[in-house]
């Protein structure tokens, strides 16, 4: 069987609000990437471009990037699955390679929500959910999420605070990536009103349980086994990929203390990989908000239902621990640029095992995973990478 | 001849509803009776809420229009502090989800019930209410 690997990773620095138009946002982790491939134009077989529809401006924003990084005329179309779109690319990309059609497949997620302001993303972002059912209710992310924080506390006795660990160790590690958004360390002191960060948002989750909106790209280079080989010293290979959906209207979940869509890919891709959670050395999980970094420790396996946050209580997630997680400030500190996040998770992952995270680097990790997870765990993908 | 009239009867639901035409405005004609209602497939008997025209089990269209009625118990809710365009008049306000055993209603507590008086697992109610602007939805009481 032959094999699919990662050659190129990229990543522009996460923003408020980038100084520059979509095309020179996406050029940044582009370049990135195809340093780092020691790959030219020509070599791109086609590109697969990532987005949430909802903040972009630009219709087919595909066409507009193949001109600019000069991917023309080769294939080039478009992904989505709200906040997992990148990683959707990234399956899409393994396929196209793995079937044979393509030796090199280009994975472009890019988010510029700077355009429009907090309470309009909010309804934009709403409208990811159940426009029919729910919207008219006034739903947001952030409250959706609430809904799960409320039901694992009920089901299993969380506290606010348990959450807050969650922020306080993303914090931590964004000091050391270059790329974070908000490169500052917290303290329990933050979430103490009048400390905005303690204020409560949507009940129970407080400003500090939630990422900030960002602007920026993501850029990954998939290549077969044999391009891999020609061009790069230590590709990444993948493993396990899984992917899963659940009922958009929260009317149709069984429960509000799991993310069942996240469960099962992370069955699907255990069980492609022939590995179990205790074969992960390093982890990328959705933190869009602290909960979701909770529920992700449990659909992961790496802690059983309910205990995810005895798992953080006991700094098993911090970089010495028994499984580091986010050691790159995950989204609550880098903030959370929808399409490109998935693509910035797997890049993280990708320096992780080639030994290259510089600060953030964790002791001789062989197996990485990424979960991303779109929507209230509406979409789900979990990848596991490996450096054989 | 006058054109023929769009039902846009689902215009009028919530706050601010994105949705105009569905096949299943009958729900606003039974919500200003005072009913919320779900639809059953009569084929295979699957009760369906939020309603639906269609049955993707059975491929079946053939459905019936059935009250949500009696108690369902609190399965999840949150407080919004900060709404979404066209919602922060609203502020403060509390969605939430009932489990009504064959199936469940999302929606918002009506304003009347603290919020400190929520408890995951309570037994609430649905009720019809009617908004400014000849809007129509429908909140959750005690039971
Ligand atoms: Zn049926």
């Amino acid at each position: 069987m032959s094999k699919v690997g990662i050659i190129g990773v990229g990543q522009s620095k996460f923003v408020r609000a980038y100084p520059g138009s979509i095309r020179e946002m996406v050029f940044e982790s582009f370049k990135e990437a195809m340093g780092d491939a020691k790959m030219k134009e020509k070599d791109i077989d086609a590109t697969i471009v990532c987005s949430a529809p909802e903040y972009d401006k630009q219709r087919s924003p595909s066409g507009v990037f193949a001109e600019y990084l000069g991917l023309n005329p080769q294939p080039t179309f478009y992904a989505e699955s709200l906040c997992s779109s990148s990683t959707t690319g990234l399956r899409l990309a393994y396929s196209l390679v793995k079937s044979g059609l393509h030796d090199a497949v280009m994975v472009l997620g890019f988010q510029k929500m700077s355009e429009i302001s907090a309470a309009e993303s909010q309804e934009r972002m709403g409208r990811g959910a159940d426009i029919q059912w729910e919207a008219p209710f006034g739903t947001m992310m952030p409250a959706y999420y609430a809904m799960f924080a409320r039901g694992h506390m009920a089901k299993y006795g969380t506290t606010p605070d348990d959450l807050a660990l969650v922020r306080l160790k993303a914090s931590k590690y964004a000091v050391f990536n270059d790329r974070a958004m908000i490169r500052k360390e917290l303290t329990m002191d933050a979430f103490t009103a009048p400390n905005p960060l303690g204020n409560i948002l949507s009940s129970p989750l407080r400003v500090g349980d939630c990422c900030s909106n960002a602007d920026g790209s993501s850029c990954l280079i998939v290549a077969s086994e044999k391009k891999a080989k020609e061009f790069s010293e230590k590709p990444v290979w993948i493993k396990g990929l899984g992917s899963a959906s659940a009922s958009v209207n929260m009317a149709g979940r069984e429960v509000f203390y799991s993310l069942p869509a996240a469960t099962e890919a992370a069955r699907q891709a255990y069980a492609m990989a022939g590995m179990k959670p205790d074969d992960i050395d390093v982890a990328e999980v959705h933190d869009c908000f602290t909960i979701a970094e909770v529920l992700a420790y449990e659909s992961l396996g790496f802690a059983k239902p309910g205990e995810g946050p005895a798992l953080i209580r006991a700094k098993e997630t911090y970089k010495e621990g028994k499984i580091p997680v986010n050691v790159d400030g995950g989204l609550l500190s880098k903030g959370h640029p929808i399409g490109a996040t998935g693509g910035s998770q797997v890049r993280t992952i990708v320096l992780q095992l080639r030994g290259e995270a510089g600060d953030m680097q964790v002791k001789d990790p062989s197996i990485g995973l990424v979960h991303n997870v779109g929507g209230v765990g509406l979409y789900a993908n979990v990848t596991i990478l490996g450096r054989e | 001849m006058s054109k023929k009239e769009i039902d846009n009867r689902f215009s009028k639901f919530g706050t601010v509803s994105f949705t105009g035409i569905t096949r299943i405005n009958d729900f606003i004609g039974y919500l200003e009776q005072g009913k919320l209602m779900g639809t059953k497939c009569k084929k295979c008997g699957i009760h369906y809420f939020p309603p639906r025209a269609d049955c993707s089990h059975s491929l079946d269209s053939d459905m019936e229009w059935f009250e949500v009625q009696g108690a369902g118990k609190l399965l999840s809710f949150s407080t919004l502090t900060f709404a979404p365009t066209g919602f922060t008049q609203d502020l403060p306000y509390t969605i939430a989800v009932l489990d009504y055993g064959d199936y469940k209603v999302f929606g918002r507590v009506d304003k009347a019930v603290a919020e400190n008086d929520l408890a995951v697992g309570m037994a609430m109610k649905a009720v019809v209410q009617q908004l400014p602007n000849e809007h129509i939805t429908y909140v959750f009481q005690k039971a």
